[in-house]
């Protein structure tokens, strides 16, 4: 059901493009073993390398090399891929526009036993409030293979929120067509929409079986790319769909749910409901007691559905 | 407490620190059994602390900055008679007091939050700065890792202390020459750490990390001097005590443990 690491598919890639590209670099701040960018210091040892526990250094190195034309790759855990290094990202890379691309690992309730410091709750809602910058969240290996190339063809900053374990598959189809700026629909539906981003994906397909066998007919939307977001895909669907329920794995405040809201809100008020962290600290945990603790599951979205349904 | 109580302390804690990790059968070893002496030292020798009453006014203050070596920091607690050892068991467990990193907010006897690499010096600068205000006479220790110490921010608290003349201050550099992705040397050096120090303005030794005698020697030092912070470079082995986790050398950072490596680990230690 999951084929390869995400981290994995992020070197293999990295691997193919920087053997075209000579202006792909790759920084590491110590979480090289964690990120799955090890491997590409042998290849390439002069355009992959640590800059050792120093984030804010990382980042302002990359906005330098980007003002040169090349195209690095910063990667840490995601609260000191963005909380930490905010105004580096803010000054040296969004509003200098310089074209780095940051990697963020273990969003959310992923980090599981690294616990509350190293569970971000607000990379997004930090990174989405700075102007001139993409924020992408993969859902699989599939999506994530076919992301990366058009992130380095994309000429600007982009956040990419990293998972970087194995995941269940969701793009299977052999057509399957990503576009970095258009979301995706997974299933058309007329009752709800869900539209949702990163593991809650996977966790909205599981819901679905059991919206079938309630009769709800569900649309299901990926909003991958939080930033800047498919505005007119998610006014259609909500205006197909009177009906809507967000989930991510973020602090409700902030993130998709917020994007959404804020869409939703000027173009067409539509009942809806959010299904993420409300606004809590994270704390040690597997993900599944992390999942519960946190009203992150399918059941929740089920409920969530229900609720917004009898409110239309 | 005499030298041979403290290394017998020190031995304790390596065994219950161990015995947590493995007993979770995962965890950061490394950086928590480095530390297993000084620890030792500071609570059972040095520092002015009430288990019975961790929120004490006017107490010493520990700030373990290395916020991952948690599992060491809860062994010696849980031995100082903070909470009970059984405790000890429930290291990252769902809804635990005990975190892998350490929590002001969890667990007794934390006094500060730290995970973040970089920022518990800081903390530590301002407790010493709020001791001098309050003439208190407390006294504020704090432990830095030395691939921690390639935060900028280090070397911001370290001016400061400097500028502030906290002689009321004592950071300690576990300085075991590893990191996550290779040795400090390899990813980024901080070579002659006990020069660089110095260079800032810091009352600096360099001992052997290891050595009970040298520990409380340097502290003694360090009690000595006026109007400036002192800096102990502890020279570490990373996983000691630990035969085969010494050996992983840097993938002893963090380390998986079987049933099998749990009670060979646990036999060394005793
Ligand atoms: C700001 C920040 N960046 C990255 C990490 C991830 N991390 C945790 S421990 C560690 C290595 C620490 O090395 P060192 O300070 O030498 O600790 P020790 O060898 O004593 O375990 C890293 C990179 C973190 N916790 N905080
Ligand atoms: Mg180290």
């Amino acid at each position: 059901m999951a084929s390869k690491e995400i981290r994995g598919i992020f070197c293999d890639v990295l691997t193919e493009e920087m053997a075209k590209d000579k202006r792909i670099v790759v920084i590491d701040a110590d979480l090289a073993k964690c990120n799955g960018t090890m491997g590409l210091r042998k290849i390439y040892p002069d355009r992959a390398f640590d800059v050792g526990i120093a984030e804010q250094n990382m980042a302002g190195i990359a906005a330098g090399m980007a003002t040169c034309g090349m195209i690095p790759f910063i990667s840490s855990f995601t609260p000191f891929a963005t909380r930490r290094i905010c105004d580096q990202i803010s000054v040296s890379i969004a509003l200098a526009k310089c074209n780095v691309k940051i990697v963020g690992s273990d969003p959310g309730i992923t980090a599981q036993l690294n616990g509350a410091t190293h569970m971000s709750v607000e990379d997004v809602g930090v990174v989405r409030s700075i102007p001139n910058i993409v924020i992408y969240e993969p859902v699989d290996a599939e999506q994530f293979r076919q992301a990366m190339p058009q992130i380095i063809n994309y000429d600007g900053p982009v956040y990419i929120r990293m998972f970087r374990k194995a995941i269940d598959d969701v793009f299977t189809a052999p057509d399957y067509k990503f576009d970095l700026f258009k979301a995706d629909t997974i299933k058309e539906g007329k009752d709800v929409t869900i539209f949702a981003t990163g593991i809650m994906v996977q966790e909205t397909m599981k819901a679905l079986k059991t919206l079938e066998e309630l009769g709800i007919d569900a649309e299901v939307i990926n909003i991958h790319t939080i930033k800047p977001i498919d505005r007119e895909a998610v006014i259609a669907s909500a205006k197909k769909t009177r009906a809507v329920v967000v989930a991510e794995n973020h602090n409700i405040i902030g993130g998709l749910g917020s994007a959404v809201a804020e869409v939703l809100g000027e173009e067409c008020p539509t009942i809806m409901k959010r299904i993420g962290i409300k606004d809590r600290f994270g704390q040690v945990g597997k993900l599944p007691f992390l999942q519960e603790e946190y009203e992150m599951t399918d059941k929740h979205i089920v409920e969530a559905v229900k609720e917004v349904i009898s409110k239309k | 407490m005499g030298t041979a109580e403290l290394r017998n302390i020190a031995k304790q804690i390596r065994y219950y620190t161990t015995d947590e990790i493995a007993t979770l059968g995962v965890g950061h070893i490394g950086g928590s059994l480095s530390i297993a002496d000084l620890l030792a030292v500071l609570y059972f020798k040095e520092m002015n602390v009430d288990p019975k009453n961790p929120n004490m006014e006017n107490r010493d203050r520990l700030v373990v900055s290395k916020g991952h070596a948690g599992p060491a920091v809860y062994a010696a607690l849980a031995l100082k008679g903070y909470f009970p050892m059984e405790e000890l068991k429930t290291l990252n467990v769902e809804g635990t007091n005990l975190p892998s990193h350490c929590d002001r907010t969890l667990t007794p006897g934390i006094d500060m939050t730290a995970g973040s690499l970089g920022q518990g010096i800081s903390a530590a600068v301002g407790m010493a700065k709020a001791s001098k205000i309050l003439d208190n006479g407390a006294r504020v220790y704090c432990i830095i890792g030395d691939g921690e110490s390639q935060e900028g921010q280090v070397w911001e608290a370290c001016m400061s202390a400097v500028q502030l003349k906290l002689d009321n201050l004592i950071v300690f550099m576990d300085y075991n020459k590893m990191q996550i992705d290779g040795t400090t040397e390899e990813i980024m050096s901080v070579a002659n750490p006990a020069e660089r120090f110095k260079a800032f303005g810091f009352n600096v030794y360099e001992i052997d990390g290891h050595d009970i005698d040298a520990i409380v020697a340097s502290i003694d030092g360090a009690k000595q001097v006026k109007d400036k912070p002192t800096m102990v470079v502890l020279n570490t082995v990373k996983g000691k005590g630990i035969s085969f986790v010494e050996n992983a050398l840097v993938d002893c950072h963090s380390m998986n443990f079987n049933a099998e490596q749990k009670a060979a680990a646990l036999e060394e230690l005793k």
